[in-house]
Order: C-alpha cells, then structure tokens, then sequence
C-alpha cells in the first residue's frame, strides 16, 4: 500500500455557480458557434426581406383626367384613424348652444349598418367632429361620436306606427343624446365631450348606407371581396330646432362635396338628396355612404401596417431551427452530458438554455421589427399606398410583440427539442403547430370558421399580437383571418401561445429530470 | 470558497437494468487517494455506466454513488470536486476548443484566466483557437483533459483517456496520471487494453458483468502471476524439457527458443543444465506483464462463472490455452 498522503485539495475556486453563471455559461456556448450568431442575421434578413417584396408588390395609384395621379389620402378622424365620411347632410349653422329635435317615421334601409338621425357637426370637411342620434337598419337607436364612439339606445325598428324621436343638445362642447318612442318620456342615451369645438357648428340630420359588401367566393380561396353602394331614406318630421341655430334654409350636402346635392356628377360613388314637404313640413333625406371608422381588410382600400411583418413566418422558423438545435446538437453529440455534470440542476439547465434562446430571438424579433416597419411603410407609401395610422402604443406593441413571438416559439422549440431529443422531429413539429396553421389560416386556404378555430387554439395564435387592424362592432365588414384580422385579441392570442410554450417547457423538464442521460 | 473533502469514490451497492441486461450486479469499491486506479473489464462490465452513475448522469436502481461524502448532484461547484472526460468526441465541432473550456469555466464561476492554464497544461496553446471540429482523437483528449482540470479536482474519473493518443501523448498522459496522484488526488482510469495502464496504474478495479472481480494493488497482482517461473532461452529446446520435467519442473514452450519454467529455481536449472552441457543463452525469472496477470485474473473469473452455470467449461478453457505443456 502506499503512503498516505494528505487530500488534495482545490485551487480553481470559482467565486458563485449560481443561475447568472448558469446563464452566462449557456450564453456562451450559443454565441461561440458562429452558425448560429449567422442563423439570426438570416432570421432578420428574411423577415424583413419578406416584408420588402411584399412591399414592392404593392402598387395603389388613381386615374385622373389626365391619366393616373396620385390617390387623395383618405380623412382621418379626431382620434387619430382613418375614416369613412360620406353621408347625406341637411344642415345649417349653430352658434352657441342649442338642441335639434326630430320624430323619425319611416326609415328604408337596405343595410345593417344604414342610419339617418340628428348630427351635429364641426363643418362639413371629412374626418370633423361630430355626435349624431340615429336610427339605424337594425341595430336600433344609437349615439354615435367621432367615427369610433357607439352607444346603443332604444332597440327595435322604426315604422310608422313605431316612430323614434331623437334630441341632440349641445352645451358648450358637451353634445347630449336622448330618445324617445312618444316625444315626451325622453331617455338619456350619453354624452360626448368633442374638445376644442368651436361656438359656430352645422346642426342638422343626415343619411348614410354603406356599401354592400360581398365575399366573391366561398370556402378555398375566399378572400376577395365586392362592395356596391346602397342609399337609405329616412322621414322625419316634427324637426324642431332651438337655441342659436339660424333658423331659416337648410342646405343639402354630400360628404365635402357642399352644396351638390344630387352628388358629383360622372365619379361614382355616394350620392344623397333631400326634400321637404311643403304641407306637413316632413323631410325625406336619402343618402349614402358612412359616418364611420374605416375598417382595414378587403373592404378597405388602405393597408395595415402589419403588412411590412409579413415575413415574421420566415424569421420564426429560422428560430425554430436554433431553439431546437441549442438543445438536440447536445445531445446528438453527447454535449449534453458535459453540461449536466458542470450543472447538476437539470431544470436550472432547462431555465438557463430558455432564456438564453428567448432572448436571443427577442433580439432578433425586435430588430427585424424596428427595420421592417419604418423599411416597407416607406416603399409602401412611395407606391401610392395609404396606411392605416396606427398609434405609438400600438407601433411599439408590433416590435416588441415581433420579438416575443419569435422569443416564445424559440422556447417552444427547445421544449420539443428536450423532449424529443432529435432534431429533425423536433423543427418538424413545432413549425407544423405554428408557421402552418398560421399560413392555413390567413393565406386563404381554409374557410373562415376552420380558420378562426386554428387561431383560436393552435400556437400561431400568437400572431395576434402583431394585428394593428381594429374590429370596429357599427361597421360590417370581414373581419376574417384572410383579411388580417384574428379572432382573439393580441394579447390573449399571444397567451394561447405562451400556454403552448409553458406546457411544452414543463414537460421537456419533468423529463430531462427523470430520464438517464 | 472550496471546502476541504475527501478525495475518494465510494460507491456502495450498485444496481441498474437496461432492459434485459443487467448493467451494475451489486457493484461496490472505493476509489482512494494518491494513486492512480485502474478501472479494467470487457466491453459492456459496466465501467461507462458506473461513471455515469457517479456523475449523478443515471439513477442507479438501487445503490448509492458518493464523491467524498457527498451525492454529485448536490454539489456546488462540481467542477473542482470531480473532474471527468467521459467522451472525448463529446464537443460541438463549430466551437474551437478555448470557446469550449470558457463555457464550462462560466458555469463554475471560473474565468478565462482559467480556461488559458488548463490550455497549458494540456499542451494546446497553438490549437485552442482552432474549431474542434477538426482536432484528431488525441486532440480531444487533451481537450478533455484540460476540460477535466478546470476546476482543479480532488477526484478525476477519465474514460479510456488514452484513446487515439500518438506515442508521445501516451507518455505524456502516464507521466501527468502519475503527478496528479503523487498531488494526492484520487485517480480512477478506465481502459480496456492493459497495456495502457503497464506502469501508470498502482490500484486495478476489475469489473466483468457488471461486479467487482478483482480490488488489488498491481504490484501484488503482478507478483502472484509471476509465481515463480523462469524464463529460459535455448537451441536444444526438447532436450531441455526433458532433463527439466525429470527434475520435477513443468515446463512450457512460449515460442521455439523461449521455455517457461516452474517448479525450480533459476539456481537449480543452471546447475542442471550445466551438469548436462546443454547449452543455453538466457535464464531470468519471470515477470508477467499486466496484460498476462489480468487474463489470468478473469480467465480464473470466468472458470468461477462457469463452474456454476455449466460444468465443463473449465475444460474448454485449458484446452483453448496455446500452451503446450509437458509434465
């Protein structure tokens, strides 16, 4: 036997093993293989190429008499949006404050959404404040307010022997609604503060139809839509109007067209028209068009911001593709038992690798975004094309929400990829639970319900968080996937995701924990 | 702050099934410090799946592993108690080998600094920077060395280190084995050739199917399968065996001028042939090789075995011998 010899006893002291060094080991491996740093470069590189082709792709121009000229940019309202306003307006000045009062007996409406009623309006110029009291094709009596505001009053529908009264009073810059089915019990419908509304306004009522719209076809390859324009007539009688109003003639207009009534001549499009009974004093005003926000999609004739993220799907897969390997190239080569023995804390592991690769696709989500946004809005609007204004809170949601798609499906894949252990099935999987229902349901190759289901409980719910197309409840229109619009809101379609990944991550650690490596 | 431990394994009665195979039977041993062990059996005794177990990689069935007292998984910094190459091969190829060592060393809390010693010591100074994807076998298990002495382990617990390695780096593994251990550190080597393990090894932990056939020093291993044979080298072989197996001795012939002789001393059988005049070039007691003394060991296991399972085996395993034997 040999002599004994005092225990050997450790020189290399690290200073902590705890999870920062457990991160900062694992964010050193994944920087130090040069094909992965390249891998994001060309998950950027795609998203925003993407975006760019679709952009170039996408030409808008508006022919003139002279051939083709630059397309009017549509009125944007109050609140910042795009808007649709065009309607049939009988009107005149009010100076200070005063109420207009009408009974409304007859209302022939082709569509839902058609409404005539009492407004009161800063000017004619489209995208002006207002707040109207209206009757519409079925939603009943509503209070509406600079385009996007809708609150509901009586229900049911207006004949002659179920008439409406509707009153409108204006305060200041406070604009009251009421109704009422007799013209003496009167309900409180709101009220609208429209700021900065100066003394002398347009008082009077109006009538709108929006467009009818159709879908071309049905099931495969839906999408394309048709519109043709409709016009609703409303009678109102018993107009009473007090306060500061002039009190004398009423002029007819259409949209910013003032003072053509019988509308603009060889251009389609709304038209309107008013006539007033010598005898009773009734009024019968006909109109088409929309007081209304615009709504994005095939209805619409401007395109939403998202647009430029078209190529998000390409970016993720690259992800995909790193997120699995992060963990299968460990355990392909045996890597994976190196790291379990310099880290014992399997799930620790997990957690460190996880974050690792959600912050390395957060960072490429991020920057692809914040190209590709400002990038192809540019060409887009160099080709003629109108964007949907989209807020700040919702530009930086897009960004930010781009780099949490790519971070949680990262996060995803390296779940897979710990519970699989082989590549291959691992990146297979994951793109057929997220890029391929995402391109199922919004690249026209399923109907509609199909679709809305797929992003309802599929991971490519997460692509919600990059809508910017709002779902506006007093406009009709598709609000389908194929037009961009998802049926959860962003956040929540990101949380079906984000339950996806937990699940996912939760398993791959209950397993890395059990099994032998 | 590292604290003192014990620089030993201790594993004490281990059990672990892959499916029909009984990987561990009941396997206990400890590994001691200040010498280099050598940890030998054939493909599949389990040597692998002991290492496994040790490093807290596979949950044994039944049984317990302990380095210095203590489970591996509830270690701190597992690095500068146990050191371990467990496949050289193990690397991802994109990464050059530094990138390699500094991943390891973050996750010990251990800087570059670090990472540029166990460079040295490895003797990789002018590859480090080079993909590990194309370093040779022996490249990897210089790697896998300085990997092993990051965190400047007590305990070191090398599979077939001397895989692939060129003549020079065997001499260099022996000579740092052997300087590790002398540190006082403990030292467990697998290897499946004993030849690697001639003069690098003091202790030999032999392992067949999956239990401890042998726990000994080498230098008793070595002396009990020399016995007391003599080596003798002569021309007139027959007459020799004749006028030597008349004496008393058993006589075996190695090759056609090489005899192996017991039963007499090396004295003796001079003097005999002498007497006779039969001439003779070499007489040397004999000294077995590892390699001799460790068949010796498991063909004695494997008649052990056999003895139980099926009679005559042990027949099958004289008559196999190459040795022809004159009595």
């Amino acid at each position: 036997m040999t002599t004994t010899i005092a225990p050997y006893r450790s020189q290399a002291e690290g200073a902590r093993a705890g999870f920062p060094q457990l991160l900062r080991a694992e964010w050193t491996k994944f920087r130090t293989v040069r094909g992965w740093m390249v891998g994001l470069l060309v998950a950027v590189l795609l998203t925003v190429g993407f975006g760019l082709l679709s952009a170039n792709g996408s030409h808008r121009s508006c022919s003139g008499p002279s051939g083709d000229v630059a397309c009017p940019s549509p009125p944007v309202g109050p609140g910042g949006g795009m808007v649709t306003d065009t309607f049939y307006f009988v009107h005149q000045s009010l100076t200070g404050d005063g109420s207009i009062t009408v009974r409304v007996s007859g209302f022939s409406a082709p569509e839902a959404w058609a409404k005539a009623g009492v407004i009161v309006k800063n000017g004619t110029g489209q995208g002006s404040a207002y707040a109207a009291v209206m009757v519409t094709g079925t939603h009943g009596v509503r209070m509406q307010y600079d385009y996007t505001h809708d609150q509901a009053g009586l229900p049911g529908a207006v004949s002659s022997s179920s008439p409406r009264w509707l009153r409108l009073t204006r305060s200041g810059s406070t604009l009251t609604g009421y109704d009422s089915t007799d013209g003496s019990n009167w309900t409180r419908i709101g009220a609208a503060q429209l700021a900065g509304l100066p003394s002398t306004v347009q008082i009077g009522m109006f009538a709108a139809s929006p467009d009818s719209v159709k879908t071309l076809s049905q099931g495969i390859g839906s999408g394309g839509a048709s519109s043709s324009p409709t016009s609703a007539t409303a009678t109102l009688d018993n107009v009473t109007l007090q306060g500061g109003a002039s009190g004398a003639t009423w002029t007819g207009s259409m949209g910013n067209r003032d003072g053509s009534p019988a509308g603009g001549g060889s251009v389609q499009g709304p038209t309107g028209g008013f006539q007033q009974d010598p005898g009773t004093g009734a009024f019968t005003v006909r109109g088409s068009g929309d007081i209304a926000p615009a709504v994005g999609g095939a209805a619409g004739d401007g395109q939403a911001v998202e647009r430029t993220l078209v190529g998000t799907f390409a970016g993720l897969v690259v992800v995909v593709v790193l997120g699995t390997l992060f963990i299968t190239a460990e355990y392909r080569r045996g890597l994976i038992r190196t790291t379990l023995t310099a880290s014992p804390g399997r799930v620790r592991v997990l957690a460190a690798k996880a974050v690792v690769c959600a912050g390395a696709a957060f960072a490429t989500g991020v920057v692809a975004a914040a190209v590709a946004i400002p990038l192809c809005t540019h060409i887009l609007k160099a080709n003629g094309n109108v964007l949907y204004p989209v807020g700040l809170l919702t530009e930086v949601r897009l960004v930010v929400g781009t780099g949490l798609l790519l971070a949680v499906a990262a996060v995803m894949a390296l779940a897979v990829g710990t519970i699989l252990r082989r590549g291959a099935g691992a990146v297979t999987l994951v793109i057929a639970v997220t890029v391929l229902p995402y391109i199922l349901a919004t690249a026209s190759v399923l109907p509609t319900g199909p679709s809305e289901w797929l992003l309802r409980l599929s991971p490519a719910a997460g692509f919600a968080v990059q809508q910017s197309l709002q779902v506006f409840p007093q406009v009709d229109s598709f609000y389908t996937p194929v037009n961009g619009f998802f049926p959860l809101a962003p956040w929540a379609g990101f949380a079906v995701m984000c339950g996806w990944a937990a699940l996912a991550l939760g398993l791959a650690g209950h397993l890395l924990r059990r099994r032998d490596v | 702050m590292i604290p003192a431990m014990e620089a030993t394994i201790a594993v004490t009665g281990l059990r672990k099934r892959f499916g029909p195979t009984q990987a561990l039977d009941d396997l206990s041993f400890t590994v001691t410090p200040g010498q280099v062990t050598g940890f030998v059996g054939p493909n599949g005794a389990g040597k692998s799946t002991t290492m496994r177990v040790v490093l807290g990689l596979d949950t044994p069935d039944a049984g317990r592993a302990l380095i210095g007292g203590h489970e591996y998984r509830t270690l701190k910094h597992p690095l500068s108690h146990v050191g371990a190459l467990l496949d050289a091969a193990a690397l991802q190829p994109g990464r050059t080998a530094r990138n390699h060592l500094l991943w390891l060393a973050h996750s010990q809390g251990l800087g570059a600094r670090r990472v540029d010693e166990v460079i040295r010591l490895a003797g990789l100074e002018t590859a480090a920077r080079r993909r590990a994807g194309g370093y040779s076998l022996g490249m990897r298990q210089r790697l896998g060395i300085a990997a092993a002495m990051l965190g400047d382990p007590p305990v070191l617990m090398l599979d077939e280190p001397f895989n692939g390695l060129d003549p020079e780096g065997i001499v260099w593994m022996r000579g740092l084995l052997g300087s590790l251990a002398a540190q006082g550190r403990a030292v467990l080597v697998s290897s499946h050739l004993m030849s690697e393990l001639q003069d690098t090894a003091d202790h030999l932990l032999v392992l067949g199917r999956g239990r401890v056939i042998a726990d000994t020093s080498v230098r008793e291993l070595v002396a009990a399968a020399s016995g007391d044979r003599v080596t003798l080298r002569t021309s007139e072989r027959s007459a020799v065996m004749t006028l030597l197996a008349r004496a008393g001795a058993v006589v075996a012939s190695t090759d056609r001028e090489t005899l192996t002789v017991s039963g007499l001393a090396a004295e003796r059988i001079v003097a005999l042939l002498t007497a006779d005049g039969v001439p003779f070039s070499e007489v040397s007691a004999h000294r077995a090789t590892l390699e001799e003394a460790y068949m010796e060991l498991t063909r004695d296991a494997v008649e052990f075995r056999g003895a139980g399972a099926r009679s005559g085996s042990t027949e099958r395993a004289d008559g196999s011998s190459a040795e022809e034997v004159v009595r």
